[in-house]
This record gives C-alpha cells, structure tokens and sequence, in this order.
C-alpha cells in the first residue's frame, strides 16, 4: 500500500485509451465499473477531442459481482462491434476487473468477432500508464502488421505519438518536414492517426522513427527483428538533436544529411546579449525520461543554464536519467511520488523548474518559476497555435516556453539595484505577467527602521537555523536581513552557497561577512 | 404563499411510468464527492483506500489540481497487498500512522471504499473502529463508499454524510438541522432567511468541523438541500429525526416552497414568511427572467449526473419556460422526489439508470435547444452542433435560494447565448 498525493501516471488501461484514441478504425471495449468513464473526458476536456474516445466499458455494478459479469462483457463487446464496426479489437480489463478475473481476452476469442479482436494483460497494480500505451501499440502491431514488401523509395514510419501525448500532434507535423527535405516519405505514423489497415503495412518503411520511447519502443524492437527495420535513438528535442537527429536519418536512409536553418532563430535569441542573464541560472528538470534527458541537454548547450538536479518519473527510463545524470553530475531522482519531487526542489532552490503540470503547482507553493517539458499536462498545455518541441519550430518554441516565467534582464538589474521601491520590487513579480503587483508592507520602506521579525515565506527556512551535512548553521540576524535585499530568485541560490561555504569551513554562524565572502568565493 | 406562482399541473410525473435502462453509464464514481467535501470540512481528511486508477480520477475529474496540499489522498493498493502477501489491515495501520503523523491538524479521517477494496473485501468499518480506539480522542476516524459498483457521483456525498449520522451526540433538543454541503454563501443565506422568521437553532450537516457538532434525536427535524442524500435522509430517521418534506430550493418556487414547509413545521404566520421573503422573492424573479430570455420555448434534454435533474427540470420548465423532453437520472427515490415530480408537468420521458449510446440516439433525434450532460459527452455533441451544458458546473457553483436562482438561469442560458454570439460572427 502506498500513499498517494498526486499521480503521475494513470493506470495501464488509460495507457491503452491514449493509444485507441490516437487510432482511427479501432475499439476498445474495457470490462469496468461505472465510474471509469471519467477517463473519457481527459479526452474531451483537456485535450477539447470532438469526439467520444472509442471506449466502451462493461460498467459492471455490485449486483452483477458473483452473477454474469462475463455475460455482460459478451453483450458489450457484440453491442460495440454492430454499432461502431471497427476493423479490430482490443479487449482488457480495468484495475477492479481484474481482480474479479473474467478473462476479457478468452472470451473474446469465443464471440466469432469477424474482425481481429486484440487481448491486453496489463497489470494494473504493477505497472502504469506509459507501460498501457506501450504495451498495447506493441500487441496492435504484434496481431496486426505482416511481412509487406519495401517500398520503392525511401520512406519511414513515424512511431510513439498517441492521444493526450504532450504535443505529439504538432511534432508530427515538424518531424515529417525534416524527412521530406531529405527526400524521405512517411510510411506510417502510428498509432495517432493510423487505421489498423495501416498498420498491417507498417512493415513496407525502411526504417523507423521512434518518436516517444516511453510508447512505442517495444513495437520498435519488435519490428526491428521481424521486418528488419532498423529505428532512430536520437530524439530530435533542441538544435544539437535535431542536428543529431538529422545525421542519423540521413545514414539510415542512405541519403546526404540536409536541414533547412531559415526559420530556426533559437541559437540567436539564446546569443543575443539580451539573454546573458540567463547565463548559469540554476533549474530543475523532471518528466518522463525522454523528454527530460533531451531538455537537460537544451538548458546546458543552448540555454547556458546550469542544471543542479534531474530525475524522471517513469521508472522505465531510470538508466537513461542516471546516465545523464551523471554526465551533468548530479544526482538523479527516480520517483514517481510528488512529494518526494517537491523536498527536492525544495532542497536545491533552483532558480526555474522545467517539469510537468505537476512541477507546475511545485513552483506556485515554492515561488519559483516553472515551464512545462512532458506530460501530464493540463488544458493550457494544449494550445490553439503550432507549437512543437521537436525540430526547428520546437526549438523557437522551447527558448520562449521557458524563458516566458522569468523575470527579463534588464528587469532583474532595476529590482536588484533599488531593492527597497516600494511599488517596484522583486515579489511583485514579472512584469509581463498578468497578475496584479502586489505592493510591499508598508514598514518594509521606511529606511532606517526595524522592520521587526518577519515571517519567513514558504520558499525559505522555517526558521534561521538548518542544517547543511553535520554542522548546524545559524544565521545571525544581520545577515538574515541583508539575504532578504537579495531579490528572490536568486535568494535561494545565494542563502544555499552561503551556507554550503560556512559549513565547509566550519562557520557555525553566518555574519554579513560571510555571505558576501561565499558570494565572492561563487562568484564567476 | 405560493399562490403567485403557475397552479401546479393537474398531471405530475409521479406517476409516468419510468424508463430503465442498463448500459455503459457515463459518469463519476461516488469518490468524486471528495474534491468538494474536503474544502467543505476543514478539520477532514479523505483517504481512498484504493487503486491508481481511483487517485487518478481525483486529480483529472473535476480539472481540479489546486495548489495547496489537498486534505484527501490514496492509499493504493499493491501487488503484494492482493496476493495477501501483506496483511491489507496492518499496510493500512502504517498508511494511516504515517498520514497522522504529516498532518497533525486532522480531526476526522475518513476511510473511502472504492471498487478495488469492496472487490476484496477490505473491511473498512473493522479499521476504522480500531484507529478509532487507537487514536481518540483527537482524530476520530469514519468509513464509508464512494466504490462505482455501488454509488454514482453525488451519493458519496451521500455515503459520507450517512457515516457521520449514527457519532452524533443524542439530544431531545427541538432543532432544524439542514442537510447538504453548500458553498458557504448559500448556507448563509439559508441560515439567514430561516432566522429572520424567528426559526432556530439552525445545525448544518457536514459541520465545517468536528468541534461545531450537535446532538440529534427524536426532536429533530430536518429539510435537505440536495436531492441525493438518500441514504442520510434513511440514517436520520433512524435516529428518530423527522424530514421536512419540500420541492427542492432551486428558483424562487423551490426556494419559497421549500422555505414555507419549514416555516409551517416552525409554526411562522404568513405575515412574519412573506415580510422575510418579499424582497428576496422579487429580486430573484426579476433575475431569472432576464436570465432566461433566450431559454423560453426552448426544449432541454437531461443525461443523468448529479440526481439535480428531475428538481433542475422542475425549475427550466415552471420558471424559465422550457420544455423537457427527457429527464435522465441515475437513480429515482420516489420518496424525496415526489414534491418535485408532483410539481413537473407529464410530458417528458423519466429514464432511471443508462445506456449511453441508447440515450445518444434518443438525444439526436429529439435535437434539444439545450442538453444537459457530463464532461465526457458535452464537446462531442457540441462538435454535433448541438448546444450542451456541462453537468457538473451544476455541483461546483452556488446555484441555491433565492439570490443565486438568476446565476443557476444564467448557466443554462450561457452557451445558447455563446452559440448565437459565434454563429453572428461567423455569419458575417
């Protein structure tokens, strides 16, 4: 038993929804109890679909326990197939079905279904929501795709994007540009937007691109061995992978790698003098592997942040977040409880959070700023406008997504050079963001004066004395004020240097000296 | 004090013959309760004993992720808890031992059943007893269902209110105790209106919190706010307290029915019932029909939801100039329902339980102005070109008495006003 506050995944079957949703021409029918309908509306609500998932659920109730809960499985399924009639099947069980054991798949094999009826074992109180989505692609295409003759010219399928996938959509789009300028063809992109008839002629590609690893590896695996096609490590997120991205598609197809940089602005809006105060910002990434490796990569090398802690939530992904993480020399974070995210973040103070809507909240409670990398998101994630994270487009996307939440530079000079204005201070946030500045108290203006003891915000100590390692540290009340002129998003960085620095010279009490020692010491 | 309004009609649909169906059902679990009951009381704490999918649900169900730590959470259910690898009661000990410990404010914890723990039969009320004993007298801990084999969205409200019946105190105090949890504005009001001809004391079911409870007994009388507490209506009775029967109190004629049933048990003089409600009475009648020009002669068509339906018909149709077509609720309690069936004209369809796709078909072929419908249905049918009100805004926002009845006229005619105002701009 596990006590959970916020989940990052949902269960398996909801996996398995995002991959039929994606689908066009296929059906779900899920033996569950009333209630979960809910999931259609993750669907409907925060991805604004125009249409029903293509789900129907058993909806079984207490008073059919024990009875003909199998019978109502069988009437659901043949109801579903006369009104929808999909060119296949899938067929599973929802955490509670499961453990009444009705055996979804062998009774759908007894129905005489004319068209492919698809079992899923998906362990529901094992696994999760990104295991559902991959598994599932992986038994569609294991039923669905056979040994089809190679196309004439080059051509490759686009594997991974499903429903509710964070901007699987417009990646689409923005990957299949970067095959065509080098004169490669989609074959397939599946499961969003493929027909189980495409599948079957998924195998007909020369290679494939495994867009999303966290839904569509196993299938990637599968076909590499089945049908020989070979498929792309390099997830083309930020310029350096999208370069990557390109030599490795290029050498897969046999074609000279080639990329169109006219609308790439990126690397100069990253350049230009206006972004220096970017420079070693201190920020914490966390979301599924695949796009959290790629971003860490993006904040280094084309950001110039500094990254002071990573970590995924799928623990699928654990060895590629460790290794990048050891590549950034930090320590990984491989969890999927939210609390333990938040006493993370917490602990490093960093200066921006890129995470998922969940880091989102993080950052309001902690103060920090925070902009969304990987899903789960919520409605606001899914945008009118064209807004991809891969190639070109993704790029220019990615430098205003996360550039967006902070305070700008010049900004940052002022509130920093007249910290103690009245109107114009560092808590009452960006000025291009919407919200209503809040003035400072009253007694905090007045120079001179005392202003009293204050109450640390929720972003800081508790109280003057924490521990760093062994040593206990106390700020004295001097250098407790002088923190407080520092403007908030660095404040953090600067009481964590300081602090770092007297514990390791053996300072128990921090005067005014020794914050500005360790700001000299950390100075670059 | 109701002769201003329209004579009821000579037929009600007390007795129209209901339709019944079973099918896939399209909407929430009972859990969902738990995203409004545990703002409602503050000293509480929700724990779903439970799988992933019932945390799940909790987080994307209402589109509600607040900021602030929510007072509920899961106990998820593992592999080893259901292989009886791990003994579910003492896994639930150390969940709980260590909820208590992070939250020291908490004064009642409830113990949620979900489809999982009835599944194998986690003996919920044998654990809450223990933890009882265990941690009295400062945390007090309750159990009841909110599972989707066995209740449907608001009756885990009802579940919980239920739970909380049989530990109140016994008292022979002569008490109205108003059932339901309202957003505090409206239970102010209520309050108010209820004072203001002299009716007292006045006691809320759910409590803000554990210190503000009362006894009840045979003395007791009550009126419920909302018309899915069946099972607390039952729980009540059992402990000798009497329902004050009533429309429920949306509009100005539910309200002042609803008001006027309690002021004739209080023995209130017509004079003292209209001076009270007079002005109220007025501003809400002018609100409602500003309110409800664009919902005059227009048809409307109920999903089941919230059990709001069939009292929310009663108001389109006696108030707002509507006509039903059909009323869908997930359940019937003839014995709470009657005042409002008595009150709608015969005429539309009754449908108990669902068959979504059945209903879907219905639903086109009737082509309502308006339908009224969950989340998961709401922008499929909209992208049909149909107009829908989502249901579950009904649940989430004060639409109660006297001053919201406007507001509550408002959200019906809200997406008829927005269709109309696209449509013009597409037009051009």
């Amino acid at each position: 038993m596990k006590l959970t506050v916020w989940t990052y995944e949902g269960p398996p079957h909801v996996g398995a929804m995002r991959v039929a949703t994606g689908m066009k021409g296929l059906h779900y029918v899920l033996h569950a109890p009333q209630g979960d309908t809910y999931a259609d509306l993750l669907f409907t609500m925060i991805e604004r679909r125009n249409h029903r998932p293509p789900v129907t659920y058993t909806t079984f109730q207490a008073r059919d326990l024990g009875s003909d809960t199998a019978h109502l499985f069988k009437t659901a399924c043949l109801e579903a197939y006369d009104r929808f009639q999909p060119e296949a099947i899938i067929v599973g069980a929802s955490c509670t079905a499961e453990l009444i054991q009705d055996d979804p798949g062998g009774m759908s094999e007894t129905l005489g279904l004319p068209v492919p009826a698809i079992p899923l074992e998906l362990p529901s109180y094992q696994r999760k929501e990104n295991f559902g989505a991959d598994e599932t692609f992986y038994q569609i295409v294991k039923t669905l795709a056979k040994p089809v003759e190679k196309t004439a010219r080059v051509t490759a399928n686009l594997i991974g994007p499903t429903g509710l996938g964070f901007r699987h959509r417009d990646d689409i789009t923005e990957v299949t540009g970067l095959l065509m300028e080098m004169g490669v063809e989609v074959n397939v992109v599946a499961p969003m937007t493929a027909r189980p008839s495409d599948i079957a002629r998924l195998g007909a590609a020369h290679f494939n691109v495994l867009m999303y690893p966290e839904t569509a590896e196993t299938a990637a695996r599968w076909m590499e061995r089945e049908f020989d096609q070979p498929y792309t490590k390099t997830v083309p997120i930020g310029v350096g992978a999208t370069l990557d991205f390109v030599a490795e598609v290029a050498k897969l197809a046999g074609v000279e790698p080639k990329l169109d940089e006219t609308r790439l602005r990126m690397p100069w809006y990253s350049a230009s003098v206006d972004s220096t105060y970017l420079t070693g910002k201190r920020v914490f990434l966390f979301g599924d592997g695949t796009h959290v490796a790629a971003c860490a990569r993006i904040a280094r090398n084309e950001m110039g942040f500094e990254v002071v802690g990573l970590g995924c939530y799928n623990r699928e992904q654990a060895r590629l977040i460790r290794s990048v993480a050891k590549d950034f020399g930090v320590e990984p974070l491989i969890t999927d409880d939210y609390l333990e995210v938040e006493r993370r973040i917490e602990e490093l103070a960093p200066e921006l959070i890129l995470g998922t809507q969940m880091e989102r909240h993080i950052g309001k409670r902690l103060g920090i700023p925070c902009a969304v990398i990987s899903a789960p998101v919520h409605v606001q994630d899914f945008p009118a406008r064209y807004s991809p994270q891969m190639g070109i487009e993704g790029a220019n996307v990615i430098f205003d997504t996360w550039v967006h939440p902070l305070v700008m530079g010049l900004e940052e000079h002022l509130l920093t050079m007249f910290r103690e204005d009245f109107e114009f201070y560092d808590e009452a946030g960006a000025s291009h963001h919407g919200h209503k500045a809040k003035p400072r108290p009253v007694e905090d203006t007045r120079p001179g004066l005392d202003p009293g003891p204050q109450v640390a915000t929720n972003s800081e100590a508790p109280d003057q004395v924490r521990g760093t390692g062994s040593i206990e540290v106390v700020w004295l009340p001097a250098a407790e004020k002088e923190l407080k002129k520092i403007p908030f998003f660095v404040r953090g960085k600067a009481r964590r240097n300081t602090e770092t620095f007297a514990a390791e010279r053996g300072v128990a009490e921090i005067s005014v000296d020794t914050l500005y020692e360790a700001k000299a010491h950390y100075a670059r | 004090m109701t002769d201003r309004f329209a004579p009821p009609p000579s037929r009600g649909c007390s007795n129209t013959p209901v339709l019944k169906e079973r099918g896939q059902h399209e909407v929430f679990c009972g859990l969902t309760g738990i995203i409004w009951l545990h703002r409602k009381m503050q000293d509480a704490f929700f724990l779903v004993v439970g799988s992933r999918t019932c945390a799940h649900l909790l987080q994307s169900a209402a589109g509600v992720m607040i900021f602030a730590e929510p007072r509920f959470a899961t106990a998820v259910l593992e592999e080893t808890d259901l292989a009886g690898m791990a003994d579910a009661q003492e896994e639930l000990d150390r969940v709980v031992t260590e909820l208590l410990q992070r939250r020291p404010d908490i004064k009642q914890l409830f113990l949620v059943g979900s489809c999982p723990s009835e599944v194998i039969k986690l003996d919920l009320a044998k654990a809450a007893e223990r933890m009882s004993a265990q941690f009295a007298p400062h945390v007090r801990v309750l159990n009841y269902s909110g599972s989707g084999i066995e209740t449907t969205f608001t009756q885990g409200e009802d579940a919980c209110l239920a739970a909380m019946v049989p530990v109140l105190p016994a008292s022979d105090a002569r008490e109205l105790l108003l059932v339901g949890a309202l957003p505090d504005v409206v239970e102010e009001q209520a309050i108010g209106l209820l004072e203001a001809m002299g009716i007292g004391p006045i006691r809320v079911l759910p409590a803000p919190n554990r210190d503000s409870e009362y006894g009840v007994g045979p003395n007791t009388v009550f009126a419920l706010t909302q018309p899915f507490l069946t099972d607390t209506h039952a729980a009540l009775g059992r402990r000798g307290a009497r329902h004050i029967a009533a429309p429920f109190p949306f509009g100005e004629e539910g309200t002042t029915q609803w008001l006027w049933a309690i002021a004739q048990e209080f023995g209130v003089s017509p004079e003292k019932f209209a001076e009270v409600t007079e002005k109220p009475r007025a501003r809400a009648r002018k609100a409602i029909a500003q309110a409800s020009e664009v919902l005059n002669g227009g048809s409307v068509f109920f999903f089941p939801d919230s059990q709001l339906e069939i009292p929310l018909a009663r108001f389109l149709t006696r108030e707002c100039g509507m006509q039903a077509i059909e009323v869908g609720a997930p359940f019937i309690h003839r014995e709470i329902m009657t005042p409002d069936l008595d009150l709608l004209a015969d005429g539309p369809t009754l449908a108990e339980g669902q068959d979504v796709d059945k209903q879907l078909e219905r639903c086109r072929a009737a082509r309502p102005n308006l339908t009224v419908c969950g989340l998961g249905l709401a922008n499929p049918l909209e992208a049909e070109g149909m107009t829908t009100k989502w249901a579950i805004e009904l649940v989430f926002t004060p639409v109660h008495f006297y001053e919201q009845a406007g507001d509550l006229a408002g959200l019906f005619s809200r997406p008829l006003r927005r269709r109309a105002l696209l449509q013009q701009e597409a037009a051009e």
